[in-house]
């Protein structure tokens, strides 16, 4: 995904010398082409978030369009008050990049996984989050997230996440993709787990159970047309995501369907629950360890519709 | 180029209108910082009567200076000192906490034409000021940016990462200004946190500093009108104030970050300030 990104932005900045990438002393190997042909839309602000942002607002308010980029929760938490305060409040056109969502860098520990970000996020008024699924919705949320005029946090995964997406979707901010139909569950994934999500709903069909499979990019602002149209057409909502259960994903299709009239009969929100993500390993040993693979996804929805 | 001495009596009468205006504006919203803004309002006068390109009626006016407040709890003598400059009406002045009002107690952009950046959280203001320092350098523009700073945001981590920035990238369009009346919160700034050597702190962090008397009207137009001091360095002004500057018994008080001017004190106070007329 951090592939697809860097390269989409540095098409972008081809392009429109608006565009200025500041990273936080992270990205080796990553943003070396950007930096190396686009000196002066480029700035290494230093091991500095916070200074990394406020200048990002500077230049912002006068008439960049700046990315700021760094790995887990070091652009978000580490200058959080920077971000609801001088991005937020002033409706900068900054979008922050974070690379390694969820647990994306494994073994490194805790420190590295960022798996409260999208609710903290979420709460920013003002701030559209953006979790992409695959590397092709990498690729058309970058092009997005810079259109839009406004904050934005674009979470993506590290690299060599596979492709669900066999072509391009239409890809618009607050809109789902549907990746298939089906009438049993709605199955709803953000962020990268969504191909362990399409694995898990490939198992439920081999059984003759056919879910409803949404990609949700989009965390904020929701489209919660696709998500009532879900609880009226499916009996049950199970989301996935490879973030805290509290105020994610799953919180926010909650707070959609409990002040709506419509309801599914069953839901589950399936993600970290309230832990930290403390074991070692690798991101597919800890997705294993937590269950958020695609057979531990498997066994939540089974129990969720009392398959088991 | 040195200042006339009809343009130093100017300003000192419209410094002590704008003390006058700051003592009315916290008296009858009963609120804080009468100290903090006291001590910066001579700096304030001189930057938006002679040092300052800017338009106030084109407050957006791509190629003006930018001022960004970063000590946000001293807004009452910006917004005076904006109302007196004709960016907004005085009588907003009179709203300042009120419900309603579009004057928060801490500087804010929302409403209020010529605050460029909305400040009240400590240690914010140099990074956004660097950030648009960086801008008009990359695309040849000529405007300043000035960022005013307490001297107790000096203790901020996020103040001298914006400090080692602005050197390494040069930014001799950047003009900090620290406020320094040695008074923060719960005490003297030697008893919370030494800030000393200051002077030599920034410069050994890359800029090119002056030390100046921040009350002396001359000393600082002279100072703010010659910067960059050095080419290649963004300038320090550290402006040694006294916190409550104006009101005899209100200066270099701690008790005057916080307490509120009423009855018999009020009082007192504009009768020193209308003295001084």
């Amino acid at each position: 995904m951090r592939t697809a990104f860097i390269e989409t932005l540095f098409e972008l900045a081809q392009e429109d010398e608006r565009i200025t990438l500041i990273v936080g002393d992270l990205g080796f190997g990553v943003v070396t082409p950007f930096m190396e042909h686009l000196p002066k839309q480029f700035v290494n602000a230093g091991v500095a978030e916070q200074n990394m942002t406020g200048l990002a607002v500077g230049m912002a308010l006068s008439g960049k369009i700046v990315f700021t980029y760094s790995i887990a929760n070091f652009p978000t938490l580490r200058c959080l008050e920077q971000v609801r305060n001088d991005v937020c409040y002033h409706n900068a056109n900054v979008k922050i990049v974070a690379v390694g969502g969820g647990m994306a860098y494994g073994s490194l520990g805790i420190s590295h996984h960022a798996t409260e970000d999208i609710a903290i996020m979420r709460a920013l008024p003002n701030m559209v989050v953006v979790a992409p699924g695959d590397p092709v919705e990498a690729r058309l949320a970058t092009r997005a997230v810079a259109d839009w005029d406004g904050p934005c946090y674009l979470r993506l995964g590290r690299d060599g996440e596979p492709a669900v997406h066999s072509c391009d979707p239409e890809f618009r901010l607050g809109r789902a993709i549907t990746v298939r139909d089906g009438g049993d569950l709605t199955l709803i994934a953000t962020g990268s787990l969504l191909a362990e999500a399409v694995a898990a709903a490939d198992a439920l069909a081999r059984r003759g159970i056919h879910a409803r499979m949404l990609s949700m990019p989009t965390i904020k602002p929701l489209d919660t047309e696709a998500v009532l149209n879900a609880a009226r057409d499916t009996p049950a909502i199970i989301t996935v995501e490879e973030h805290s259960v509290v105020g994610g994903l799953g919180g926010a299709v909650a707070e959609v369907l409990m002040e709506s009239d419509v309801r599914p009969v069953a839901f589950k929100r399936i993600g970290l629950n309230d832990t930290f993500s403390s074991k070692v390993g690798d991101q597919e040993y800890l997705r294993s360890t937590y269950c958020l693979d695609a057979k531990g996804i498997l066994q939540t929805i089974e129990s969720t519709l009392g398959l088991v | 180029m040195g200042l006339v001495r009809a343009d130093e009596h100017i300003h000192k009468a419209v410094a002590t209108r704008v003390r006058r205006r700051v003592l009315t504006m916290i008296h009858n919203s009963k609120s804080s910082h009468i100290g903090s803004s006291f001590s910066s309002v001579d700096l304030l006068v001189v930057l938006y009567n002679g040092v300052l390109r800017i338009d106030s009626a084109r407050p957006d006016w791509p190629d003006r200076d930018r001022f960004v407040l970063s000590k946000g709890h001293g807004c009452a003598a910006l917004y005076a000192v904006l109302a007196e400059r004709g960016f907004f009406p005085l009588e907003w002045l009179d709203t300042f906490y009120q419900n309603g009002s579009r004057l928060p107690g801490h500087a804010t952009h929302t409403y209020l034409p010529g605050v460029e950046v909305s400040t009240g959280s400590l240690g914010h203001g140099l990074s956004i000021a660097c950030g648009m320092a960086l801008a008009a350098k990359r695309d040849g523009k000529s405007y300043r940016v000035f960022a005013l700073l307490s001297d107790g945001e000096c203790d901020e981590g996020s103040t001298w990462e914006a400090v080692l920035f602005a050197s390494h990238h040069r930014l001799d369009n950047l003009i900090a200004i620290v406020d320094y009346n040695k008074i923060q919160s719960l005490g003297r700034v030697e008893e919370v946190i030494n800030l000393e050597p200051f002077a030599e702190k920034w410069r050994s962090f890359g800029w090119a500093v002056r030390e100046i008397d921040g009350h002396d009207i001359l000393e600082i137009e002279n100072t703010l009108t010659q910067v960059p001091f050095e080419a290649g360095r963004p300038s320090c002004v550290i402006a040694h104030t006294v916190k409550g500057k104006g009101v005899s018994f209100m200066e270099d008080k701690l008790l005057w970050h916080y307490r509120s001017p009423q009855g018999e004190e009020y009082e007192a106070a504009l009768a020193e300030l209308e003295a001084q007329r």
